[in-house]
């Protein structure tokens, strides 16, 4: 309980971290890139919304970095994110990231669950069968794949399989053709649209889990139980993912929550290549339109995603792990 | 991207826990129980490493040459990489090896002439990263107390923060960043995972009878700490500077690539975000794509090889075997 207390006490100090980045940035930075930026719009900003983005930014300079702080912080507890400043001038950034947010969601999680599911157990194989063909090919080959930029894949399967073949749609996460229906045309269009991205994803992220699990679960074979279960004739299969897979798959897990960091990083890049109108692709389209209250909204929602799964992920240590729990 | 996540990260649990797994289980890159080497000797003992084993020497070689081409691109490429003096989309000939861009310039010279500020790059942040990483990881576990706990849990924020958001962030707020901006930035960045790991290995050593010798001796701190303990971390530092290299590669051409660059600077990102703007792929200019690409994938590749070699040395569990299956059955004599 107590290290789950602690794990607790950790998130909301890295939340307020990434909070206070989030206000100080801008205001380090040499002549505070926002106010120019609002500067040229203040004509077509409503003024209603230039007094939030007052508080976002720092434009009053007559209120103490204090006080700014202070509205700052209450601003985004009550959820005033202000309105976007060029992307979609005046609409709420709240609801424009809420409205992208299911399709990250969509394509990052079930690809990041696929490929954790998937990589364990090809390590559990690959070390199980040590010194077989899987575990000679495998490590050499994922080392590559882990250094294949994610947005370089995805323009190469775009290439191939949306370009000169054409098997698959390769813009857009659904054809905008459509109205957006719980029907089987929509469903499967949206599914069909997810292939391409969802496999960059899948392809670059999957070789991280199988190392680790492949070298921790090597480590575990040399066990004493490991050799008792064989000595009590145990089947193959039981000794395999009952006790030593059970064991190695530790690493993987907190390895798991680590990784979603960079999994969402890639996901950015993955989903501007593909048009897919996920977080990543709206972030990048506000940097190019040098839209900071979007893009501030984007990263601290982007950064609270990821605290919380490493939180969730923290407390399953907890629960599978009895050595954390005795950790003080 | 940061596609790279350094094997079996470490654990994203606190202080106690997070020292604890490091130790209990045999982390890649993490080098254990460490007998006492001296820098110069573990140096010797990798250098030995590279000529002997089979990952390493592709690594080391393919690397060497990049880093000779990053020296001298004007012997290999011959034209201007910036000059847009030929007519553009021109295909591939044996006066443009790669066809030439859509702005009309050599797209052999711009990838030759690309490699130096990659080199720049990796090299920069590795070293950066590595040098943070150090004093902050040894100063924790040395000092220990307050100064451990401030540094580790700064550590532990810097560490779950994603990185590559808040590179986009501020490269925006920059409006681009230079060579040296983006050296400086991926810096301050990512130096947390290796400072975790270093200070778990010193923490190892803190007890250790050469260092009780040396307090004993009567040495001041900063001496054990230069002379006595980093010495000994000589293999783990360089395995944290080539994962660190490698990640800024990956993060600084991503960067390149959403246009956060110096586009007055040619390099393999730049190429890429170029290439997109001009829809290379819709107009049958792939190779415009494909070759920066392959370029970045392989210095990638050259420092994850390098980095694998030195773990399969550290750790002679992970060498590949050739079977285990026939050992096993075979009854011990």
């Amino acid at each position: 309980m107590r290290f789950v207390l602690r794990r607790i006490g950790f998130f909301l100090l890295t939340l307020w971290v990434a909070l206070t980045l989030n206000f100080l940035l801008p205001r380090m930075m040499p002549g505070n890139p926002a106010l120019a930026v609002i500067g040229k719009f203040k004509a077509g900003v409503p003024p209603q919304a230039l007094k939030a983005l007052d508080a976002e930014f720092g434009l009053n300079a007559h209120q103490s970095l204090l006080s700014q702080y202070g509205s700052y912080l209450s601003d985004v507890a009550t959820g005033k994110w202000g309105v976007s400043l060029t992307t979609e001038p005046g609409n709420s950034v709240a609801r424009m990231v809420l409205d992208a947010l299911p399709w990250t969601l969509g394509l990052v999680g079930i690809t990041t669950v696929m490929a954790f599911i998937l990589g364990t157990f090809i390590g559990i194989i690959g070390a199980w069968r040590r010194g077989g063909r899987l575990d000679s090919i495998l490590p050499p080959i994922f080392v590559i794949m882990t250094v294949i930029p994610y947005f370089w894949l995805g323009l190469l399967l775009i290439l191939f399989f949306g370009i000169k073949l054409h098997w698959l749609p390769y813009i857009e996460s659904y054809n905008f053709t459509l109205t957006p229906a719980l029907d089987w045309t929509f469903i499967s269009n949206v599914l069909e649209h997810a292939v391409l991205p969802g496999v960059t994803l899948l392809v670059t992220t999957i070789g991280t889990w199988i190392l680790t699990m492949r070298n921790t679960m090597i480590t575990t074979l040399a066990e004493d139980y490991v050799r008792m279960a064989r000595a009590k004739g145990l089947p193959g299969w039981r000794i395999m993912m009952d006790y030593a897979a059970r064991n190695a798959i530790l690493p993987n897990l907190t390895g798991f929550a680590m990784s979603l960091g960079f999994v969402v990083g890639g996901a950015i890049l993955i989903e501007e290549v593909f048009n897919y109108q996920g977080l990543g692709y709206m972030l990048l389209q506000a940097v190019n339109n040098e839209d900071y209250p979007l893009m501030q909204a984007l990263f601290l929602l982007i950064t609270v995603a990821v605290l919380v799964a490493i939180l969730f992920s923290d407390i399953a240590t907890a629960i599978l792990d009895p050595r954390t729990r005795g950790a003080r | 991207m940061a596609t790279l996540q350094e094997p079996g990260a470490g654990t994203t649990s606190g202080t106690a826990t997070g020292a604890d797994a490091a130790t209990a289980l045999p982390i890649p890159g993490e080098w254990g129980v460490v007998p006492r080497i001296s820098g110069a000797r573990a140096m010797r003992r990798m250098a030995r490493a590279v000529t002997s084993n089979g990952k390493a020497a592709a690594g080391a070689i393919l690397l060497l040459i990049f880093i000779l081409v990053g020296l001298f691109p004007g012997v290999i490429a011959h034209d201007d990489p910036n000059a847009e003096i030929y007519k553009p989309n021109l295909g591939v000939s044996t006066a443009h090896l790669l066809g030439t861009t859509a702005f009309g310039q050599d797209m052999f010279a711009q990838v030759i002439y690309g490699t130096r500020p990659v080199l720049e790059i990796a090299f920069g942040a590795g070293l950066g990263c590595t040098i943070i990483a150090m004093l902050i990881g040894v100063a924790a576990a040395y000092l220990g107390g307050v100064w451990d706990s401030v540094l580790n849990l700064l550590t532990d924020v810097l560490l779950v923060i994603p990185a590559f958001p808040l590179l986009i962030v501020i490269g925006s707020y920059l409006g681009g960043a230079t060579t040296g901006v983006m050296i400086a930035v991926i810096t301050c960045i990512s130096w947390s995972y290796t400072a975790r790991q270093l200070r778990s290995q010193a923490l190892s050593l803190r007890n250790r009878e050469f260092l009780e010798a040396a307090r004993v001796r009567g040495e001041r701190p900063i001496y054990i700490i230069v002379v006595e303990i980093i010495p000994t971390m000589t293999s783990l530092l360089v395995a944290s500077f080539l994962t660190n290299a490698l990640y800024a590669v990956l993060f600084s051409s991503s960067l390149q690539f959403i246009g956060l660059g110096d586009p007055s600077v040619t390099s393999w990102g730049t190429m890429l975000y170029w290439a997109e703007n001009q829809e290379a792929l819709q107009t049958g200019q792939a190779l415009w794509i494909i070759v920066p690409g392959l370029c970045i994938v392989a210095l990638g590749a050259a420092f994850a090889l390098l980095n694998y070699a030195f773990d399969e040395i550290g750790n002679p569990a992970l060498r590949p075997v050739r079977s285990m299956r026939g050992k096993r059955v075979k009854p011990a004599n």
